[in-house]
């Protein structure tokens, strides 16, 4: 397994008042997940209200960073001419709270190893002002993870 | 007659109409929509005049070149309808949402005879330009893609790989039963002359395909078309001496208990299908054993799975099994499924074209690809947080 080589292109977003704390975080290192401080859930995306209990006393934390594969599947038609297959893309589920899954790439890991509930951890990978959120697994668990 | 249901039998189908469908047609958006929308209603038996309602999906404002033939508007002005009531909608129960409208309008007395269309130019887009160019071509990354977008998670075929994936590591379905759905649809296509592909399909083709995103392949993806469905909702009372049989619109499914994301459902291996068919059954005293015929929204072949047993027609996680080896869902089998080919192989004419074979079903105008003689007709649309369905009969 080659170790992950950042592509030339990722389509970036443009972050919105509520997701700008998602998208900018990583900056400090910290993955930042909004949380309702009146029920103590974590939602995503983020929102100004949270969907269980209605509470607008809301706002990104930092969680972890640490996550399970929920679901995954190896991307192989070219969509994106700067960004080629096979990649890797996961919904992560956080480790405080396993409804809130992420939309992610995980790297260094060989396509063939993915699995549903392998343990992973986040990293960031900077375009300009964008922090993009990435996740390679966590390195007990995953023999020539490469870190 | 009427069963019951939430419109007490007063929404009837009276006649349906497609168009030319193909790809690369090079014709545009309205042209196929008008001459859809003028089959339609002819085949109800009725003229432009009597058209005094319409209502389509998506309408106006959608980026995507070729996803939106034409809105309510620009029809109802190339035809010069009165419109007594008239709708567009894209937030509402899948592709047939507008449908289900259309029927609350009827049984309400807002409107005697509505126009529902679907129309569809995404082969000619992609062939004029491309759907990935549009999309892509500033970098400048669209609002319902902010979540996946950056990770190259652009399809839809991404975002219903994972459940898919989960759904297998799950339930134990296996790509080959998987391969039935597509399969199943290409022998029908076979014997539906308006089908875009029409040659056989055999399950070592199936299994060698291309793989789009693991673990859908080519095969997994519906095939863009241009085209254009309709149908004519009518007021029970108003269908009285038209040529056909009207069909009883007897419950609908437009519930959605969750957030309408792809990817934040509590249980992953359901989609909105499972609260849509939750609410069409909660509103008529049918059951999922009086459906004759299944016409189940097959953007994906997954998402045909997730109809299947989102409807009832067998368990949660026991889909493999019940399509394994195609025989249940063949046209002599218990549940004819997808009878025209549905949109693996017949065409994306993108939820409606459902609609439309099951009334042709029901009217018993198949031809080759008639499956006996179905007297309750299930109807479904959408994928994802996408999700509606209708339960049609002809007694």
């Amino acid at each position: 397994m080659l170790p992950y080589a950042r592509p030339e292109q990722r389509l970036l977003p443009a972050p919105t008042a509520e997701s700008r704390a998602f998208w900018t975080g990583g900056e400090q290192g910290d993955l930042l997940i909004h949380r309702c401080r009146s029920c103590g859930h974590w939602f995503h995306p983020p929102a100004p209200v949270c969907f269980r209990c209605r509470s607008l006393d809301v706002g990104p934390e930092p969680a972890s960073g640490r996550g399970r594969i929920a679901a995954f599947t190896v991307n192989r038609q070219p969509w994106i001419p700067a960004f080629p297959p096979p990649y890797l893309v996961a919904m992560v589920e956080i480790a405080e709270e396993p409804d809130v899954r992420l939309v992610s790439n995980v790297v260094d890991l060989p396509l063939e190893e993915a699995a549903v509930g392998l343990e992973v951890a986040v990293f960031f990978e900077q375009w300009d002002d964008i922090w993009i959120p990435l996740f390679r697994p966590v390195a007990s668990g995953s023999a020539g993870s490469g870190r | 007659m009427s069963r019951g249901g939430p419109f007490q039998g007063r929404a009837v189908l009276t006649g349906a109409g497609k168009s030319q469908v193909g790809r690369r047609l090079g014709r545009t958006g309205l042209e196929l929509t008008i001459e859809a929308s003028l089959r339609a209603i002819a085949d109800a038996g009725l003229t432009p005049d009597d058209i005094d309602g319409v209502a389509s999906y998506p309408g106006p404002g959608v980026p995507d070149r070729g996803f939106s033939g034409a809105s309510v508007h620009e029809l109802r002005g190339a035809l010069g309808l009165r419109s007594r009531w008239y709708l567009s909608s894209m937030e509402t129960a899948g592709q047939i949402g507008p449908a289900i409208e259309a029927c609350m309008a009827v049984a309400l007395g807002l409107a005697d005879h509505v126009l529902v269309f679907r129309s569809v130019w995404e082969s000619t887009a992609q062939a004029t330009g491309g759907r990935a160019s549009v999309l892509f071509g500033d970098g400048e990354l669209p609002p319902h893609l902010e979540w996946t977008g950056p990770f190259g998670a652009v399809s839809a075929a991404n975002w219903l790989a994972m459940p898919a994936q989960r759904y297998m590591h799950d339930h134990g379905l296996t790509r080959e039963q998987l391969g039935w759905i597509a399969l199943n649809a290409r022998r029908n296509a076979a014997l539906n002359p308006d089908a875009v592909y029409r040659t056989p399909l055999t399950m070592d083709e199936y299994l060698a395909a291309r793989m789009i995103s693991e673990p859908l392949c080519l095969y997994d993806c519906d095939v863009p078309c241009d085209g254009a469905t309709a149908v004519i909702v009518s007021r029970r009372e108003a269908a009285t001496g038209l040529p056909r049989d009207p069909l009883t619109v007897e419950s609908v499914g437009t519930g959605m208990f969750e957030r309408a994301t792809w990817d934040q459902r509590t249980d992953l291996t359901t989609m909105a299908a499972h609260d849509a068919a939750a609410t069409l059954w909660e509103r008529t005293t049918l059951r999922p054993a009086d459906v004759d015929v299944a016409q189940l929204y097959d953007g994906m072949s997954f998402l045909t799975v997730m109809w299947l047993e989102a409807l009832g027609f067998c368990d949660h996680g026991k889909v493999g099994p019940f399509v394994e080896g195609g025989e249940r869902i063949a046209l002599d089998g218990s549940l004819p499924l997808n009878t025209s080919g549905g949109q693996l192989s017949g065409g994306r004419l993108h939820g409606m074209g459902f609609l439309h074979e099951a009334c042709v079903q029901l009217w018993q105008e198949g031809g080759d690809r008639q499956a006996g003689r179905p007297r309750v007709a299930a109807v479904a649309a959408g994928g994802g947080p996408v999700a509606g369905a209708m339960l049609l009969s002809r007694y």
